[in-house]
C-alpha cells in the first residue's frame, strides 16, 4: 500500500511532468503573478481547530477547486480569502492591483440571496454598492446580465425566475464588479443535474473571458474536475492533496482522463487505495 | 408591471361579486319590514335607513358627525401607529433596547385598552384627548408586534449579503430591512385599523358629545331605531373604507410579492 505522502508526490511530478499548457499568463515570459497566498493559516473557533496551517499559493487567474467533507474546514477557508473572518494565525495575502478593496473579492453563495422587492438588474446593481451608481450603473449591469444570458429578465422580479436562472443573477451581481478573486461556496450544489452542467458551462466561459482567479468549494468531484486547473483536498483541517488538472477546456464528462483523476481525488477522500 | 392594459369586463364583475350578498340581505329585509314580518320598533327598514340617511345628509349633521369620528380616528391611529412602528423598529434592531421594554409593553397589551375607559375618563372627562389616547394605546400594539416581529424574521443570509457588498447600515435598513419586514407590518397596519374602528365606537358610546357613536346613543334614547341602524351601517362602510385603503398600499408597496402577482 502507498503512503499518502508519496502518492500524493507521485502524482505531482505526474502531472508537472506532463506539463499542463499553463493558461493565463501574464505578457509571455514574465512570471505568473500570485492572486493569494496563505501561509500557516491557522483559524480556530473556541477551543476547536477549523484550520490547521495550510500553505497555499494560488496565482492571478487561476481556477482552484477545494473539495472536502463536510466540516472539513473548506467553506471556512473560502470565509478568509472573502474577508468575511480573519485567520486565528498566520497571515494570508491578497494581492490585487489596480483594485479598491470594495472590487477584490466577491463571494458567491450556495443560495442567490436575491432582494425579492427588487428587480433583477436591480439586485445586480448590488453588486455595484459604493463603486457606481445611476445610469452608469445600470449599463453595467445590463451588460453583465447579457453575458449570462438574461438581459430580457431585467425588469421581473426573482419570484419568477427558475433557480437556475436567480443563481445566473446571483453570479451577474458577484462579477459585475469585475473582482480580482470569484469565491464560489458551492454555488451550484441546489441545482438540479442539468441546470448545474450548463452552469458549469457558463462560469467556464465567463471565467474564461473575464479572468479572475476562481476559487471554487464543492463537494463534488467531478465538478471540481470539469472546472479546475487545481484541486485541493482539504482534511482534518490540511491540505491533504494538491493536484494539477492539465486536461484541455472544454473537458467532457465522463472522459478516460476525468475518470482516471476522480478516483485519484475520491481515494484520497476516503483514505483508499 | 404590464399586466394592467387588460383589465375586463370580467374582473370588475369579479370586484362586484362580494357585494351582491349585503345587496340581496337589503332586499330580503325590505320585504320582511314590509311584510310585517319584522317589527318596526325591532328594525328599520332599509327605506326608512335611507330617507333618514338623506334627511341627516341635508342636514349637515351626519357629515359633521363622519367627520369628527374620522378626525378622531386618524389623529389616534397615527399618534399610537407612529408610536409603535418606532418602538418596533428600535426594539427590531437594538437587543439592549428590547431588553429593557419589551416586558413592560408586553405586560400594557394583555391589558384589555377599554378597561381603562373609567381612568382615562376620570383623567380626560370626555374630551377629545380620552378618545386620542384609548385610539392610540389601541393601535400601538398590533402595529408594534407586527413591525418587530417583520424585523427579526429578515432573512439573515440577505443581510449578510447586504453587508458582503459593504452595504453601510442605513442601506442595508432601506433595502434589506425594511422591505423584508413590510408584510408583516402592513398584517399589523390592517389589524390596527379594525381596532382603531373599534376603539372609537366604544369611546364615542360612553364618552362624547359628538361623533357617530354620540349620534347613535342619542337616537337610542328617543327611540329613533332607524338613525342606530343608520350609524352601524356607516361603522361597517368606514370599516371597509379603511380596509380597502391599506389593501390597496399593500398591493402597491409588495408588487414583487408572490402573492401579489396573478
Amino acid at each position: 500500500m502507498m503512503s499518502i505522502a508519496t502518492l500524493n508526490h507521485e502524482t505531482d511530478v505526474l502531472l508537472r511532468e506532463a506539463d499542463a499548457p499553463r493558461r493565463r499568463k501574464g505578457a509571455p515570459g514574465q512570471p505568473e503573478s500570485t492572486a493569494f497566498s496563505l501561509r500557516n493559516v491557522v483559524k480556530r473557533f473556541g477551543d476547536k481547530t477549523v484550520l490547521d496551517g495550510i500553505d497555499l499559493d494560488v496565482a492571478a487567474g487561476q481556477f482552484l477547486a477545494v473539495i472536502g467533507k463536510s466540516g472539513c474546514g473548506k467553506s471556512t477557508l473560502l470565509r478568509l480569502l472573502a474577508g468575511l473572518d480573519t485567520p486565528t494565525s498566520g497571515t494570508l495575502n491578497v494581492a490585487a492591483p489596480g483594485k479598491d478593496a470594495a472590487g477584490r473579492s466577491r463571494i458567491m453563495f450556495q443560495e442567490p440571496r436575491l432582494l425579492p422587492w427588487e428587480t433583477i438588474a436591480r439586485n445586480v446593481e448590488v453588486g455595484l454598492t459604493g463603486i457606481a451608481k445611476g445610469t452608469k450603473a445600470r449599463e453595467l449591469a445590463l451588460e453583465i446580465l447579457a453575458e449570462v444570458g438574461l438581459s430580457d429578465r431585467a425588469e421581473d422580479w426573482p419570484s419568477v425566475l427558475s433557480g437556475g436562472q436567480r443563481q445566473r443573477v446571483a453570479l451577474a451581481r458577484a462579477l459585475v464588479a469585475h473582482p480580482a478573486i470569484l469565491a464560489l461556496d458551492e454555488p451550484l450544489g441546489a441545482l438540479d443535474a442539468l441546470t448545474r452542467i450548463e452552469m458549469q458551462q457558463l462560469l467556464e466561459r465567463i471565467w474564461q473571458q473575464q479572468r479572475f482567479t476562481a476559487v471554487l468549494v464543492t463537494h463534488d468531484v467531478a465538478e471540481a474536475v470539469a472546472l479546475a486547473d487545481r484541486i485541493v483536498v482539504i482534511d482534518k483541517g490540511r491540505i491533504a492533496l494538491n493536484l494539477d488538472v492539465p486536461l484541455a477546456r472544454p473537458r467532457r464528462h465522463g472522459s478516460a482522463e476525468v475518470a482516471r483523476l476522480e478516483g485519484i481525488i475520491l481515494d484520497r477522500l476516503f483514505e483508499r487505495g | 408591471m404590464i399586466r394592467t392594459g387588460t383589465r375586463t369586463g370580467n374582473s370588475i364583475l369579479r370586484d362586484l361579486s362580494g357585494w351582491l350578498l349585503p345587496a340581496a340581505l337589503i332586499v330580503v329585509w325590505e320585504i320582511a319590514s314590509r311584510t310585517g314580518l319584522i317589527s318596526p320598533n325591532v328594525m328599520a327598514a332599509p327605506s326608512a335607513v335611507a330617507a333618514v340617511f338623506w334627511r341627516l345628509l341635508l342636514s349637515g349633521e351626519l357629515v359633521n358627525n363622519i367627520a369628527i369620528s374620522s378626525a378622531r380616528a386618524l389623529s389616534g391611529f397615527l399618534v399610537g401607529g407612529s408610536i409603535g412602528l418606532a418602538l418596533g423598529l428600535a426594539n427590531g434592531f437594538s437587543a439592549a433596547s428590547r431588553r429593557y421594554t419589551d416586558t413592560t409593553l408586553q405586560m400594557i397589551r394583555n391589558i384589555p385598552h377599554l378597561a381603562l375607559i373609567p381612568l382615562v375618563i376620570l383623567w380626560f372627562g370626555i374630551d377629545e384627548e380620552a378618545k386620542l389616547f384609548l385610539v392610540a394605546l389601541g393601535v400601538f400594539f398590533p402595529i408594534y408586534v407586527n413591525t418587530l416581529l417583520g424585523i427579526q424574521s429578515v432573512d439573515p443570509q440577505l443581510v449578510e449579503m447586504g453587508r458582503v457588498y459593504g452595504m453601510t447600515r442605513w442601506q442595508l435598513f432601506r433595502r434589506v430591512i425594511l422591505p423584508g419586514a413590510l408584510p408583516s407590518i402592513f398584517v399589523g397596519l390592517r389589524y390596527a385599523l379594525g381596532i382603531m374602528w373599534l376603539t372609537l365606537i366604544v369611546a364615542e358610546t360612553i364618552a362624547a358629545s359628538s361623533g357617530l357613536g354620540y349620534m347613535a346613543m342619542q337616537a337610542r334614547e328617543f327611540l329613533l331605531i332607524d338613525v342606530v341602524i343608520l350609524s352601524i351601517l356607516i361603522y361597517a362602510l368606514l370599516g371597509k373604507l379603511a380596509d380597502s385603503l391599506a389593501r390597496l398600499l399593500e398591493r402597491h408597496t409588495l408588487q414583487w410579492h408572490p402573492a401579489f402577482q396573478s
